[in-house]
C-alpha cells in the first residue's frame, strides 16, 4: 500500500449560515403603520420561504455568516492529523462536511475511501436495546454491513469488556460501559478515514490509553486519523501534523507540537495585550449589569501566572458595574485541560456577597494553597445574583495558571502520572 | 475489503448520487425498521395487546353506530366485517403518518451525526407500522373464522392492496416529516387530520352510501381507492368496486408519492442544519 497517496483533498471549502437580526428604522420611533407593514412583510416572506421549502429566518436584515472559508488542504494515507482551534471556529463544521452531513456551499473536497466518524459517544445507540442489538444497530449506522458485524462482534464485544451485560438494556450500563461499547463499534468499523471529535474526555484512564492505542494501531494499518480535541497534549501525543482553524479560516498548518504551541501563544497574546477577556466566549450574558472586565492570578495575567508548588494563590476580578446590583457573588471555577472541573469556589459558601455601585470594582479571592498536580489549569469565571436566578455574566474557560514543579522529584515531572490531587505533605513511617 | 470508493463534496453533489446511495444503505433500512418494529414492543407493557383492543373497540363502535343504528348497507358481508377490512388501510394509514412524521426529529442525534439518506429514516417507520398491519390481518381471520365467510379468489390480489396502501402512507408521511423538522408545531396538526380522515373516508361505512354523482369526486381522496380495494379483495363477491374512482385514487396516490419525494428531497439538505 502506497504511503503518501492522498486520501483527502479539499479546495477552498466554505459554508455559510443565513442569520437573521431584527432591525429598526434608525429614527428610533416607528408608527403603527409601519410596524405593521414591516410585519407583514416578513410574514409574507416567512409563508413564501415555507412554500418554497427555505429556511425562515428571524429578523428583517439578513446576513451571511461564513462559518468555514476558503480552507484547502490535503491529507495522506496513514497520517494523524490533529484539529484545534477555539470553540466557534469552525472545526465541527469542517468536519461535518466531511463527514458528508451538510454540503459545502462553495468549494470541493475530494475523498478516497470510507469516513466514519466518532462524533459523539452512542449517537444511535437506543435505550431499550441490549448491548448485542445496539452493536448490530450502530454498526449499521456508520455504515458496517452485517456480515462485517458478525466477523467483528466478538472482538467488539472484547474490546469493550462487556461479555456479562451483552444482553441487558444499554439504559442500565453505566456510563463507562457505554463509552466503552461506543467507541469499540467505531475502531472496528474499519473505515479509510476515521474522524474523532472529543470523545476522549470521557471514560476512565486505562480505557482511554486503550482507545489511544488503538487509534495508533488504526493509523499504522495505512488508515487515516482526523483527532479534534481540546485536550492539547493529546493532540501532541498523537498526532503528528495538526491544523489551526480560527474564524473559520485555516491559519495554521504543521507538525502539532509547533501549532499547539502558536495556538496558546495567540490565546495568551490576546489576554496580556490588553488584559481584555472579549475575546473569549461568554455563554450566559445578562446585558447592562455586571461584565467581568480582567482576571488577575497573584497579581499576573492569567495565562502566564507561574505558582511554586505550595504557594497561595489568590485570584483578582476586575468587574464593571453598569446600574447598581444588590448580594452579587462569584464563582471561580478550576479546570484542567481537558476541561474538567476540579473545583469550583462560590463566594456564598464562605459568606461573601456584595451590593455594589456603578463602576469599577476588584474583588480578590485568597484561595490558599491548592494542592494540584503540577499542570496548566484553566479558569472561568461568573458573576451572579446571590438567589442564583439570573447570571450576569460568565466567562468560558480561559488559560488561568500553571503550578511549577521545576523543583521537584521527577517523580513529579513525569507528564504522564495519573490523579488531580498531588498530596505531597503526608506522614511517612515504617511500623514494622 | 472492497476498493476505496471516491467521494467527491460540492454544492449539489449529493442529488447525483442519492438514490445509488438509498440502494447502498438498504441494510441500515432493515436494522431501523427491526429497531422500531423491537422498541415499539419492549417500550409498552400493552405492546401487542394495544395493536388488538384498539382496532377491535373501534370496529365495534362503528358497527353499532354505522351498522345498527343508521342502518347503512354492508356490501353482503356481516357489517362487522366489512368495517375491519377497511379500517386494516386505515389504521396503517394512520400510524405510518403518526410515526414517520415525528420519524426525523426523534432519531436527530443520528441525522445531526451521521450521513445516510435520510429518506430511509420515515421509510423504516412506516415499515415498521406493518407490524401492527399483520396484527389485524390475523384478527380478521378469526373473524371470518367465526362468520363462517369463506373468500373467493380476489383475496389473492390483496398483496398489490397492501402495497398501494404503502405508498398511499408514504406520500403523505415524506410530506409532513420533512415540514415537521421546520416547523415543529406542525405536529399538532396531524391527530386533527387523522381524525379527520377518518370521517371522510369510507371506513365505518361502505362507500356505495355516498350518491354516484359524487363518486368521482369523493375518490380525490386516495384512501377511498385503497379502502375499496380492499374491501374489494376481503369480502369479494357484491363488494362492487368503482373503477374509474379507483383509477382516479391510484393516480392521487401516485402525484402524493412524486410530492413527497420532492418535498422531503428539498428540505433534506438543510435538515443537519436544522435539527
Amino acid at each position: 500500500m502506497q504511503n503518501n497517496e492522498l486520501v483527502i483533498s479539499a479546495e477552498n471549502l466554505s459554508k455559510s449560515y443565513l442569520i437573521g437580526h431584527e432591525m429598526g428604522n434608525g429614527r428610533g420611533q416607528e408608527s403603527f403603520r409601519e410596524a405593521v407593514g414591516r410585519h407583514a412583510k416578513s410574514i409574507a416572506r416567512a409563508a413564501l420561504d415555507m412554500a418554497h421549502g427555505r429556511q425562515i429566518i428571524h429578523g428583517n436584515e439578513v446576513e451571511e455568516f461564513w462559518a468555514l472559508q476558503d480552507v484547502s488542504f490535503e491529507v495522506r494515507r496513514g497520517e494523524v492529523l490533529g484539529i484545534i482551534g477555539r470553540n466557534g471556529a469552525g472545526k465541527s463544521t469542517l468536519l461535518k462536511i466531511l463527514s458528508r452531513i451538510t454540503e459545502p456551499t462553495k468549494g470541493r473536497a475530494t475523498i478516497r475511501g470510507r469516513v466514519a466518524s466518532l462524533l459523539e459517544v452512542g449517537t444511535g445507540f437506543h435505550q431499550e436495546l441490549t448491548g448485542r442489538e445496539n452493536i448490530y444497530l450502530n454498526g449499521a449506522i456508520l455504515g458496517m454491513s452485517r456480515a462485517e458485524i458478525k466477523a467483528k462482534f466478538d472482538e467488539i464485544v472484547d474490546f469493550a469488556e462487556i461479555e456479562r451485560f451483552l444482553d441487558t438494556p444499554v439504559k442500565r450500563y453505566s456510563s463507562g460501559m457505554y463509552v466503552r461499547l461506543a467507541f469499540a463499534v467505531a475502531a472496528h468499523l474499519e473505515p479509510e478515514i476515521l474522524i474523532i471529535d472529543e470523545v476522549l474526555a470521557v471514560g476512565d484512564v486505562v480505557f482511554q490509553r486503550k482507545c489511544l492505542g488503538k487509534m495508533q494501531d488504526v493509523a499504522q494499518g495505512g488508515r487515516t486519523v482526523i483527532f479534534v480535541s481540546h485536550n492539547l497534549s493529546a493532540i501532541i501525543g498523537l498526532t503528528s501534523r495538526a491544523f489551526l482553524i480560527e474564524k473559520g479560516r485555516l491559519v495554521m498548518a504543521g507538525a502539532s507540537s509547533e501549532v499547539v504551541s502558536c495556538f496558546l501563544r495567540s490565546t495568551q497574546n490576546e489576554l496580556q495585550a490588553s488584559g481584555d477577556l472579549s475575546a473569549f466566549r461568554r455563554p450566559y450574558r445578562a446585558e447592562g449589569y455586571v461584565e467581568i472586565r480582567s482576571i488577575k492570578v497573584c497579581g499576573k495575567e492569567p495565562g502566564v501566572a507561574f505558582i511554586g508548588l505550595g504557594d497561595a494563590i489568590a485570584i483578582e476580578i476586575g468587574l464593571y458595574v453598569l446600574r447598581p446590583v444588590e448580594r452579587a457573588i462569584i464563582v471561580i471555577n478550576i479546570l484542567n485541560e481537558q476541561m474538567e472541573v476540579l473545583a469550583s469556589i462560590v463566594s456564598a459558601d464562605s459568606g461573601f456577597d456584595v451590593s455594589l455601585d456603578s463602576g469599577f470594582h476588584t474583588m480578590r479571592c485568597e484561595v490558599g494553597v491548592v494542592p494540584l498536580m503540577p499542570r496548566d489549569y484553566r479558569l472561568s469565571v461568573g458573576v451572579a445574583q446571590s438567589h442564583g436566578v439570573l447570571a450576569w455574566d460568565v466567562l468560558e474557560p480561559v488559560p488561568g495558571f500553571r503550578i511549577d514543579g521545576k523543583q521537584s522529584s521527577a517523580w513529579l515531572q513525569a507528564s504522564d502520572r495519573p490523579g488531580v490531587l498531588l498530596l505531597d505533605s503526608c506522614k511517612w513511617s515504617q511500623q514494622s | 475489503m472492497s476498493a476505496p470508493v471516491e467521494i467527491i463534496l460540492e454544492p449539489g453533489r449529493a442529488e447525483k448520487n442519492y438514490w445509488r446511495d438509498l440502494w447502498r444503505y438498504r441494510e441500515l433500512f432493515q436494522v431501523l425498521a427491526w429497531r422500531d418494529c423491537a422498541v415499539r414492543y419492549k417500550q409498552t407493557v400493552l405492546g401487542v395487546a394495544w395493536a388488538v383492543i384498539r382496532p377491535v373497540l373501534t370496529m365495534v363502535i362503528f358497527t353499532v353506530i354505522f351498522g345498527r343504528l343508521a342502518k347503512l348497507p354492508s356490501e353482503g358481508a356481516p357489517y362487522p366485517l366489512m368495517v375491519f377490512a377497511g379500517m386494516l388501510p386505515w389504521t396503517f394509514f394512520s400510524t405510518a403518518l403518526a410515526d414517520a412524521s415525528n420519524s426525523l426529529v426523534s432519531n436527530s442525534n443520528l441525522v445531526s451525526k451521521v450521513y445516510f439518506p435520510r429518506l430511509i429514516v420515515p421509510t423504516a417507520t412506516i415499515a415498521a407500522a406493518f407490524v401492527d398491519f399483520f396484527i389485524g390481518l390475523l384478527i380478521l381471520v378469526v373473524m371470518m373464522i367465526w362468520y363462517q365467510f369463506a373468500p373467493s379468489w380476489q383475496i389473492l390480489l390483496l398483496p398489490f392492496f397492501v402495497f398501494l396502501a404503502f405508498l398511499g402512507s408514504l406520500g403523505p408521511s415524506l410530506w409532513i416529516t420533512a415540514v415537521n423538522v421546520k416547523y415543529r408545531d406542525f405536529r399538532y396538526v396531524i391527530p386533527f387530520m387523522v381524525q379527520f380522515g377518518l370521517y371522510v373516508s369510507p371506513v365505518g361505512f361502505s362507500s356505495s352510501v355516498v350518491p354516484e354523482k359524487w363518486r368521482l369526486l369523493y375518490s380525490l381522496n386516495p384512501m377511498v381507492g385503497i379502502i375499496d380495494g380492499f374491501r374489494w379483495c376481503i369480502l369479494g363477491g357484491e363488494s362492487k368496486i368503482y373503477w374509474p374512482g379507483f383509477g382516479l385514487s391510484v393516480v392521487v396516490v401516485a402525484s402524493f408519492l412524486w410530492l413527497g419525494i420532492r418535498q422531503f428531497r428539498k428540505l433534506e439538505r438543510a435538515f443537519a442544519d436544522l435539527l
